[in-house]
């Protein structure tokens, strides 16, 4: 294959891909320096400074209100899903039960359904549970959507660990559970860290869900973000969605330079075996 | 590929065997196997409880409840009022916007599988060898992929404003526009500035699971091939392209599956506008549950529609794309 793009002269095929990387950084270096950078109809008119950020602070309930409202939704959907796909991934593994390959399927089945199909009525019976409009009714909806990639993953993750190690901690006089915890965790480390690294970026991420589940007071950032634009329609002030993408991208960039090999890692398994 | 589901259920029952009982009845040994076979399959149970309480809570019985809603006059304030059966299906058929969602939504996902697949395989072929360069290729391709689409949208919002965002003032430099443009404001303006976004959003997506499937192809075949004397192309048409199926029809299948369900880009960026132009199927849910009908009962017979729809393309699709060895 080293011959696909043999024609190109070396220096034409520098001044290409230079230009892909341009076209792909380019839009996301713009946002972050025009939120900092003097700009007409925006809070940041006259030098450089944070005069956008400072609109952010004091929107509404303020930023701050938001962001909290996105990590609490983030980090309980974490939660939720290494708990629920650690448990899972192990059962469905290293047992035998009856119904455990309908279960499987069942999961994996969660993927041909649209969320949007799921959402009507998932606003009906969040309100019958009493989780109607709240931070955690969201976060245990975002943590359904990422079971079946969660799942699929922490079961062959499970599978990959020899019997014999899980066999050996029970001769040992581990219970099942103190296998897990003591021999089969540290092995699977690797697969959680994955499922926990796109369970993340999904909640962070997340739009859908909560405009159809909460209020006002409990939207998490992007909701707040796109609301925000559309309250001050007319005059919009596009150095505050800026810096509001700013924000939201951060920690998304960072997390992603961080673990890029865990997350390449989740594609090699999905893709190879999907 | 070809050898993943033999394998695993080799796996499964060689697993499974020494702890299986063979002749319950007969030896006491056998009695005890099968009580922890028993007591075996009791923990399998137990550690499946969680994901099993999640899938029926929050995924059985609301897909139970769609279906029963989109068969109820119910209303987004009032809730159930009864039964609306089939007028509930004939009223979203007869919305004004249901057949130019549909047609729009269609076009929508061709453009953008093409263009995603397309550039996704061109993308993975150039920065296939690991080098330094190619190396931060890949990540700088990736990076956006990290991004959200919600937060990806409201980038591209600014970016293609009239007001501040640098496109409208570099077509008009290029020519191709005359005068001041609002990119959003033509229908064709709006879906090409949102395939814009979407592809720059997903290319790196689309390149890393074809980088990956690209490097299960042994390197030997190249080099045997190269021997023989073939050509780049014929390389390329005869030994990457085949071998590189199941990664394209994967590709494919999520790529279709995710631009038929579209929302997120289009309600941020153009609102289904100008006119409803850009107005998709999971958009006209979301409008008639909450801004023009505000019936719940009418927005989850379109998701039934739509639930049907789609598995009936996975269907179809599963069935053109999948190897043509294992028919």
């Amino acid at each position: 294959m080293k011959k696909l793009f043999g024609w190109l002269p070396t220096s034409s095929y520098y001044v290409l891909t230079a230009g892909l990387a341009i076209i792909f950084l380019a839009p996301l270096v713009w946002t972050a320096v025009t939120s900092l950078s003097p700009q007409a109809g925006s809070a940041q008119t006259d030098g450089w400074g944070f005069g956008n950020y400072d609109t952010l602070i004091h929107y509404q309930l303020g930023v701050g209100k938001y962001a909290w409202n996105s990590t609490v939704i983030t980090l309980l959907t974490v939660v939720f899903v290494l708990i629920v796909s650690l448990l899972g991934g192990y059962a469905f593994a290293k047992f035998d039960f009856p119904g455990k390959n309908a279960l499987f399927l069942l999961t994996l089945s969660i993927l041909m359904v649209p969320y949007a199909t799921l959402l009507i009525p998932l606003m009906v019976s969040l309100k019958a549970m009493h989780l109607n409009n709240t931070l955690i009714g969201v976060a245990l909806v975002i943590a359904m959507f990422q079971l079946p990639f969660a799942t699929f993953m922490m079961r062959i993750s499970f599978e990959a660990v020899p019997r014999e190690m899980e066999e050996s901690a029970l001769i040992d006089g581990c219970g099942t559970f103190g296998a897990l915890a003591r021999v089969l965790l540290p092995a699977v480390k690797p697969g959680l860290i994955t499922v926990g690294l796109f369970a993340f970026l999904a909640a962070w991420n997340d739009f859908m869900v909560p405009l159809y589940l909460v209020g006002s007071e409990n939207q998490p950032l992007p909701l707040a973000l796109v609301n925000m634009r559309q309250q001050v329609m007319g005059v919009i002030d596009y150095g505050a969605t800026q810096a509001g993408v700013t924000v939201l991208a951060i920690p998304c960039v960072v997390l992603f330079l961080v673990l890029q090999r865990q997350y390449v890692a989740g594609f090699m398994s999905g893709a190879l075996k999907g | 590929m070809a050898t993943q589901p033999s394998n695993a259920l080799a796996r499964e029952t060689g697993g499974s065997r020494p702890r299986r009982l063979r002749l319950p009845r007969v030896s006491r040994a056998g009695r005890s196997d099968y009580r922890r076979f028993n007591k075996r399959s009791l923990l399998g149970i137990a550690y499946a409880t969680p994901t099993a309480l999640f899938v029926l809570i929050f995924f059985v019985v609301p897909l139970v409840l769609v279906f029963v809603m989109s068969g109820s006059d119910w209303s987004l304030l009032g809730g159930r009022k009864g039964v609306n059966f089939p007028e509930n299906f004939h009223d979203v058929v007869q919305h004004r916007w249901f057949w130019q969602s549909i047609w729009f939504t269609i076009k929508y996902t061709v453009i953008v599988t093409i263009l995603l697949i397309g550039l996704g395989l061109g993308l993975a072929l150039l920065v296939q060898e690991s080098t330094k360069w190619k190396g931060f290729l890949r990540t700088a391709i990736l990076v956006p992929s990290a991004l959200g689409l919600a937060s990806a949208s409201l980038l591209f919002y600014a970016l293609y404003s009239p007001q501040v965002g640098p496109i409208s003032p570099m077509l008009k430099v290029l020519g191709l526009t005359s005068g001041d443009t609002v990119i959003l404001g033509s229908p064709s303006g709006a879906m090409w500035a949102t395939v814009f976004l979407v592809v720059w959003r997903f290319s790196g997506f689309y390149m890393l699971l074809l980088l990956v499937g690209l490097q299960g192809i042994p390197s030997d075949l190249y080099e045997a091939a190269r021997m023989d004397g073939a050509k780049t192309w014929k390389i390329f048409s005869r030994i990457t392209l085949p071998l590189l199926r199941p990664s394209i029809a994967l590709s494919t299948i999520m790529c279709v599956t995710g631009s038929l369900l579209a929302f997120d880009q289009f309600y941020i960026l153009t609102k289904g506008g100008p006119d409803a132009s850009t107005m998709t199927v999971v958009q006209l849910i979301y409008n008639i549950a909450f801004e023009s009908k505000k019936s719940l009962g009418m927005a989850a017979a379109l998701s039934v529609i739509v639930l049907f729809a789609l598995v009936l393309i996975n269907v179809f699709q599963m069935r053109v794309l999948r190897d043509p060895d294992k028919k």
